[in-house]
């Protein structure tokens, strides 16, 4: 019998059609990856599943029995997990306090500290139970989002893209979690991008393109280049690296950087040094919660440091405000893409202007509403974003399609120099590949680019040197070119950060 | 079983931004009814002299203007804070700061009657006013003072401020010891459009704010800079726009217009100063600049509705010897229907079987 049926299920939203008549069986024990490109219908899919959505047709079965989702509190009754992309938690109570809200029946805050530990150690997704959410990183986060399903022992767990934020070793971790889970008969539905990952993890895939299946397929047979045809409709595009002009001058230096953090739970920087030369791209691997958030503040002028501690085009600029350093051709895609680097409740239009300002969108103080148009209108068309046009508001676009649209508005502005957060998180296969291949545009026209991204893969793709972070301290970079993940990823659980890490 | 459901949109709804007051106003009316019924009054009549018999005369539409006036040039000043999420809720204090101010120079200069006068007495109010709203703004940005408590509580000390000088330092010597000033010169006050009306040049002079306020929110980068600072305080930051500048201006500009409207109110119905100098402008503002979506063309809107619910209330006082209390059932029915209806701006609603 099977855990879990759906049967024709479709779901609109307005004019267009989430899900379209899709089916999908899953037996116990099974891990099965649901693939697609944003806006595919994977999300919505798995919030009718969870019961977060009501489907307009279709039906579920749950062990052979004809069931409706309700709402998620059913959906939990009959054992289903669920680790949401846009994560769910509670930002001013503690991690404690947002898995007990999770939890049926009365409050135990010692007991489950104590199970929550014990998980945390088993699975090895420590993480403080007693810090508040808000100091947590994406990838703490998400720790306590897996840990808060793990804790009610499901029958089925839904994860939304779960290793973006893990090391390779810890990524492989979470996959044994998931075996054991599955050998003890917890089926599991696994949406992630990372077509190496799903062939190394799942049994079975349903591949949905524009809300319809379009396949399915066995990832243990199929080839990553095969599994992205059927997903994407077309042949992905790779990524094609040229070599990075010689050293010049650095654009953006670091030097000696020390600094307790602004919070009481973030991370004490510990003489960070880093230098990025014109026209190529340096990154920054490391668990995230690591310091990353904190050297990309003081980088990027949110948080003053001494003057000479950060220098753009040789000039000491540590003292200067944000403003002033965009004034001097800095640009920054933060992390944080709603409320941070877009603003939810104003139109892509709106958006555009946030950090395109000082590119001839106002004068004499006035806004120019056509120039603002055509500046957002120009993001979108040329990264694709998948919107119904400037007018939309930033909060009505998937993630992915608003991570294209924040990092495309930075690129626009063609800086000297521009520092990307987790350019590609959530992010499909193609666009992905797109922006990257954007991103090393920009340094071979002689940008020097900062890529801070907890995807490994990623950065080796991308960068010509890489350094890693551990708890405030920066390793010396290292030439991408044969450098060995192994060592990195060893780096990035903080085995020896001190030392540079290729010979 | 039938459930209903809020969906979210797309992109905001636009018909909607319009279409909700009236929509609010039409529920006040229904949701009045049984009100009334219980009243013992016939709704439609009831109506007709809440809404339509203040208008009925010249005299009443002067009326109304000159209420409405007031209500609008506050409104506009308080919506470029509420924009930033700077909670201004001290418009009434700012305004009495206004009229006090203006009406000393009023009072010193009255009998010389400089030419400069009135734009003098213009100024002090306006810097009045500002002056007041400095208070929270240096609290705010130099011991991140909370500015809704500061300005709320600015309002007693600038009541008890009036109060002071009326019983003492301002007092009418000739004024058998009232609690008032004297009366202001001819030329320390604006003079009436017409003959018999009261209403006076103040609503040029709001009329132009309108259009200023128009060009600051909608139009200006400061504008912008005002709403990301309210709406996502992150970004703005982010974006590197300064902060404690955005929390300045946004308390200047909105002492500025309560200070202004104080002084006309002071050269204008009033023409002295009493204890008690304003019927509740600065907390009525506060609903206006709602009722008006924070929008300046909205906030006239809104201004000449709270107007009229005034005059309609005291009409209806009048007229059917009804309890005051029904016209301000009226205003919160109001606000309560319009936040109601807002939500339709954002969402849909869908019904759906389970």
């Amino acid at each position: 019998m099977n855990r879990l049926e759906l049967r024709a299920v479709s779901k609109r939203f307005g004019e267009t059609l989430a899900n379209d008549a899709v089916s999908l069986t899953v037996a116990p024990g099974e891990i099965h990856a649901v693939l697609g490109e944003n806006g595919a219908g994977k999300s919505t899919l798995m919030k009718i599943i969870y019961g977060a959505v009501q489907p307009d047709e279709g039906e579920i079965f749950w062990q052979g029995v004809p069931v409706t989702m309700a709402n998620p509190a059913t959906a939990r009754r009959f054992g289903i997990g669920m680790v949401y992309q846009h994560f769910s938690l509670f930002e001013t109570v503690s991690v404690l306090e947002n898995i007990a809200v999770a939890m049926d029946g009365p409050f135990d805050l010692p007991a489950l500290a104590v199970r929550v530990s014990d998980l945390g150690r088993r699975y090895g997704l420590e993480v403080d139970a007693h810090r508040l959410l808000h100091h947590l990183s994406v990838g703490e986060r998400q720790r306590v989002e897996i840990l808060r399903c793990l804790l009610q022992d499901p029958r089925l767990l839904i994860l939304d893209e779960p290793t973006a934020v893990l090391t390779p070793q810890a990524a492989r971790r979470l996959f044994e979690v998931l075996r054991t889970l599955a050998a003890g008969g917890c089926s599991i539905l696994y949406i992630s991008h990372k077509l190496d990952e799903i062939r190394e993890l799942c049994d079975s895939a349903t591949v949905l393109r524009a809300g319809r299946v379009v396949g399915s397929a066995q990832p243990r047979q199929a080839s990553a280049a095969e599994l992205a045809r059927l997903m994407v409709g077309a042949d992905v595009p790779t990524v094609a690296r040229g070599r990075a002009a010689g050293a010049a001058r650095p654009r953006l230096e670091v030097r000696d950087l020390s600094m307790p953090p602004q919070d009481p739970f973030g991370v004490t920087l510990r003489g960070v040094s880093l230098a990025v030369n014109p026209g190529e791209i340096l990154g920054i691997a490391g668990v995230s919660g690591n310091g990353q958030s904190e050297l990309l503040s003081v980088l990027c002028g949110e948080i003053p440091s001494a003057p000479e501690c950060v220098l753009l085009n040789g000039e000491p600029v540590g003292h200067l405000g944000v403003a002033a350093r965009r004034g001097r051709g800095l640009a920054f895609a933060p992390e944080e893409r709603l409320g941070r680097g877009a603003v939810a409740g104003m139109t892509l239009e709106d958006n555009g202007l946030l950090t395109g300002h000082a590119r001839g969108l106002v004068r004499g103080g006035l806004i120019r509403r056509r120039e603002t148009a055509r500046f957002a209108r120009a993001i979108i068309d040329q990264f694709g974003v998948k919107c119904v046009g400037p007018a939309a508001l930033a909060g009505s676009l998937s993630g992915g399609n608003l991570q294209k649209f924040v990092v495309g508005r930075e690129v626009a502005l063609a800086p000297g120099v521009l520092i990307v957060a987790q350019p590609t998180w959530g992010v499909d296969v193609a666009a992905a590949a797109y922006l990257r291949q954007r991103l090393i545009e920009l340094s071979r026209s002689g940008a020097a680019l900062l890529v801070v991204s907890e995807d490994l893969e990623e950065l080796l793709q991308i960068c010509d040197r890489i350094a890693v972070i551990h708890r405030g301290t920066l390793s010396a970079a290292s030439p991408c070119a044969g450098t060995d993940v192994e060592q990195i990823g060893l780096l990035m659980a903080g085995s020896d950060a001190a030392a540079p890490f290729a010979a | 079983m039938l459930g209903v459901e809020l969906e979210p949109r797309a992109a905001p709804l636009r018909f909607m931004r319009w279409g909700s007051p009236l929509l609010a106003l039409a529920l006040t009316l229904i949701a009045s009814m049984p009100l009334l019924w219980t009243l013992g009054l016939d709704p439609l009549a009831t109506w007709r002299i809440f809404f339509l018999e203040p208008l009925a005369t010249l005299n009443g539409v002067s009326e109304w203007l000159l209420k409405a006036s007031p209500l609008i040039l506050i409104a506009l000043g308080l919506t470029v804070g509420f924009r930033a999420n700077v909670w201004n809720i001290g418009a009434e204090g700012m305004f009495t700061i206004g009229a006090i101010c203006s009406g000393w120079l009023a009072l010193h200069f009255g009998g010389a009657a400089p030419r400069w006068l009135l734009p003098a007495m213009m100024l002090a109010g306006i810097l009045g006013g500002m002056a007041w709203a400095a208070i929270p703004a240096f609290l705010k940005t130099h011991a991140n003072a909370s500015e809704i408590l500061v300005t709320l509580m600015l309002n007693y000390v600038a009541a008890l401020l009036l109060a002071y000088l009326v019983n003492g330092p301002m007092q009418d010597p000739q004024g058998m010891n009232y609690p008032q000033t004297a009366l202001f010169e001819p030329a320390a006050m604006l003079a009436p459009l017409a003959a018999g009306l009261r209403v006076n040049a103040s609503i040029f002079i709001t009329a132009a704010a309108v259009a200023a306020a128009w060009v600051l929110l909608e139009r200006s980068f400061l504008g912008f800079q005002l709403r990301v600072g309210g709406s996502a305080p992150a970004a703005a930051r982010y974006a590197g726009f300064r902060q404690p500048q955005l929390v300045w201006l946004s308390l200047l500009v909105s002492g500025a217009t309560a200070g202004l409207a104080g002084m006309l109110e002071a050269a204008g119905p009033l023409g002295q100063l009493t204890p008690v100098i304003s019927p509740g402008y600065g907390f009525t503002a506060i609903i206006v600049a709602f009722v008006g979506r924070l929008s300046p063309l909205g906030i006239v809107f809104g201004g000449l509705l709270m107007s009229l619910l005034y005059l309609g209330g005291e009409a209806v006082q009048m007229s059917l010897n009804v309890p005051s209390s029904l016209a301000r059932s009226f205003q919160g029915l109001l606000l309560f229907f319009l936040l109601a209806a807002d939500v339709l701006i954002l969402y849909r609603i869908r019904l759906r079987r389970h």
